[in-house]
């Protein structure tokens, strides 16, 4: 906990007493303290920053990957390393190759549809002049709405006799389903709610790549002959929307990886482990059944894969960049 | 400056086209916002008549209202989520503003370094550090007590870095002025620094109190007392002790909790997209 402010006092310390020994001409002492005391200024300011980030994000980081690879369980007072022991379990562990498996198929079915639904709301926003505040705001409500209190509308909505899905699907003759209690649609189930909660989001990101687009394309595209709106779609804009596209499916994909609220409020992962995702297996293992080390590896496995997808992300952004 | 300017006028049946398709996907997203309120005001019998209606035939808001927030102390949660709220981002701002500047304006040893710590801040989600939170909190003897909803977000990775990309594209020149006003550099940081920045700040500002009024996660780990539960963790509790079986005040009090971020979203919805889009690096 004390390497932050280590850190700093060192090089106070050091800033002290370079200043008093080294004195070869007034000028360059004076340029050197105002150096020094910069640097002192910076550290200082950062200084609470600084150890935050170590207490609160490096230190639990570090500590994570320790419980991972030891047998140290809540409260205990010694532990031992076991090396990749925990990985062994979690990985011969049935219901997390099925947890494991649930997330992929989840962000597969949750990333196109987002990526579909917010392009084409926004393509359609921004093909007339009139109502886009409207429309933008309507569709992007669900994502600053608390999602516990959502999901908890959407259960209702969802309720095998009273709920409005069901009554519609009766009404035009078409099969019903315990939406939520049936392990063949509770995932997708959940898959619609997030597409529901996030397709506002993609289509913010797409209106803003699409301000973005050089008026001078759609010109040479006009000179071009492609006059119409969809040969200006499929020449300019579709292509010019490449890497804001790449960017939504990495934000989304991460958003969808990190889906916890709706598992807990709606299904608690079932039926059996129907709906079961990773997020829900690390809170349940941690902190329901005080299956620490196991539990940590699950962290570990989650680590792994949003570090990957936001490290693809970096790589994304700085070509934009580069392009630009 | 957008695909539209080139082409101002639509074609009429086009024009049409679009109002209809986006009406339509409008209502469709809109659904179960209307759902909720709808079978917020139905008294029980109408709920669980098997046909459907949008509006009760007799209207019984009040007594779902009134039974929301007198049976579960949902002020309360609400009151927990504006201090959780409140606290977390007034310490976040008082965190990174300073760190922001320095990395921003201040040369010194370590620079580069300290801005690799903070991208890889920015890099780890928080869910995946609960378990030594939880135990951090636990040492520290705070569990269960508004301190262990707050402690963990007082440094915002993502607050450093947009701050200090704000801070960047403030001229030097409005610095060095300042200092030869005999500014010290922290009443630079809140005189100068982040009023200029205020889109910054209101912003992160959005982007925190959305996340962290929404967030359930941490809150169930780290509190177990009804009188500390912010809001979804309140719902989430209503809801078990209910059964699920009393919708009328169930979709009440999930209404009243959903309203204070919907009514702040459309009395300002250019700050809340703009500020929700930035995020998108975290």
């Amino acid at each position: 906990m004390s390497g932050p402010l280590a850190l700093s006092s060192a090089s106070d310390e050091r800033s002290t007493t370079r200043s008093d020994r080294t004195s070869p001409t007034p000028a360059a002492s004076s340029a050197r303290r105002r150096v020094l005391k910069e640097a002192l200024a910076a550290w200082t300011l950062a200084g609470p920053a600084v150890f935050f980030l170590f207490v609160l994000f490096f230190v639990p980081m570090i500590g994570v990957f320790i419980i991972a690879l030891t047998d140290w369980q809540f409260g205990a007072r010694s532990l031992s390393f076991v090396g990749l022991a925990n990985f062994r379990e979690v990985f011969a562990d049935h219901g997390f190759r099925t947890s494991l498996f649930n997330t992929v198929i989840y962000v597969l079915i949750v990333v196109p549809g987002t990526l579909v639904l917010g392009l084409l709301t926004a393509l359609l926003i921004e093909s007339g002049n009139s109502c886009r505040s409207f429309y933008r705001a309507i569709h992007f409500l669900p994502f600053m709405a608390t999602l516990t209190a959502m999901a908890i509308a959407w259960e209702a909505l969802l309720h095998p006799t009273i709920g409005l899905v069901n009554q519609t699907l009766a009404a035009i003759g078409l099969p019903t389903a315990n939406w939520l209690r049936d392990d063949k649609t509770a995932l997708s189930v959940l898959a619609v709610i997030d597409i529901w909660q996030n397709l506002g989001y993609a289509m913010v990101l797409f209106l803003a790549g699409l301000k973005s687009i050089p008026q001078d394309l759609y010109d040479a595209a006009d000179v071009d002959g492609a006059d119409l709106w969809l040969d200006r779609l499929c020449t300019v804009t579709l292509p010019m929307l490449g890497p804001v596209s790449m960017f939504v499916v990495i934000v989304v994909a991460l958003r969808a990886f990190e889906s916890f609220d709706t598992v807990k409020v709606l299904t608690q992962g079932g039926p059996g482990h129907a709906s079961e995702m990773l997020l829900y297996t690390l809170y349940r293992e941690s902190f329901e059944y005080l299956h620490t080390g196991y539990g940590a590896a699950v962290a570990v496995v989650f680590l792994a894969i949003v570090v990957t997808l936001t490290l693809i992300q970096a790589r994304l952004m700085d070509r934009k960049v580069h392009y630009q | 400056m957008s695909a539209s300017t080139s082409t101002p006028h639509l074609p009429a049946y086009a024009a049409i086209l679009r109002h209809a398709v986006l009406l339509v996907t409008g209502a469709l997203v809109l659904i179960p916002f209307v759902w909720m309120v709808s079978l917020s005001v139905k008294p029980p019998g109408e709920i669980f008549r098997a046909h459907f209606s949008l509006w009760p035939s007799q209207f019984y808001g009040v007594e779902n209202y009134t039974k929301a927030l007198t049976e579960a102390p949902l002020l309360r949660y609400m009151g927990n989520g504006l201090i959780v709220c409140t606290l977390i981002l007034g310490l976040q701002i008082i965190v990174c503003a300073p760190c922001a500047y320095a990395l921003a304006k201040l040369r010194f040893a370590g620079r580069d370094l300290l801005h690799g710590l903070v991208l890889i801040g920015l890099l780890l989600p928080h869910q995946v550090l609960s378990l030594p939170l939880f135990i951090l909190c636990y040492q520290l003897g705070i569990l269960n007590t508004y301190a262990a909803l707050v402690f963990p977000y007082v440094v915002s990775p993502f607050g450093i870095f947009l701050f200090r990309q704000f801070f960047k594209a403030i001229p030097d020149d409005v610095v060095h002025a300042a200092r030869l006003d005999g500014l010290s550099e922290l009443a630079i940081i809140w005189r100068i620094m982040v009023p200029m920045a205020l889109p910054a700040v209101i912003a992160f500002s959005i982007f925190s109190v959305v996340g962290h009024w929404n967030d359930l996660f941490w809150p169930l780990i780290a509190v177990r007392d009804q009188s500390l539960m912010p809001p979804p963790l309140g719902i989430m509790a209503f809801k078990n002790e209910e059964a699920g079986n009393d919708y009328g005040p169930l979709m009440a009090a999930s209404t009243l909790v959903v309203l204070p971020l919907v009514i702040a979203f459309l009395a300002a919805q250019k700050w809340f997209v703009e500020g929700l889009a930035k995020g998108a690096v975290k």
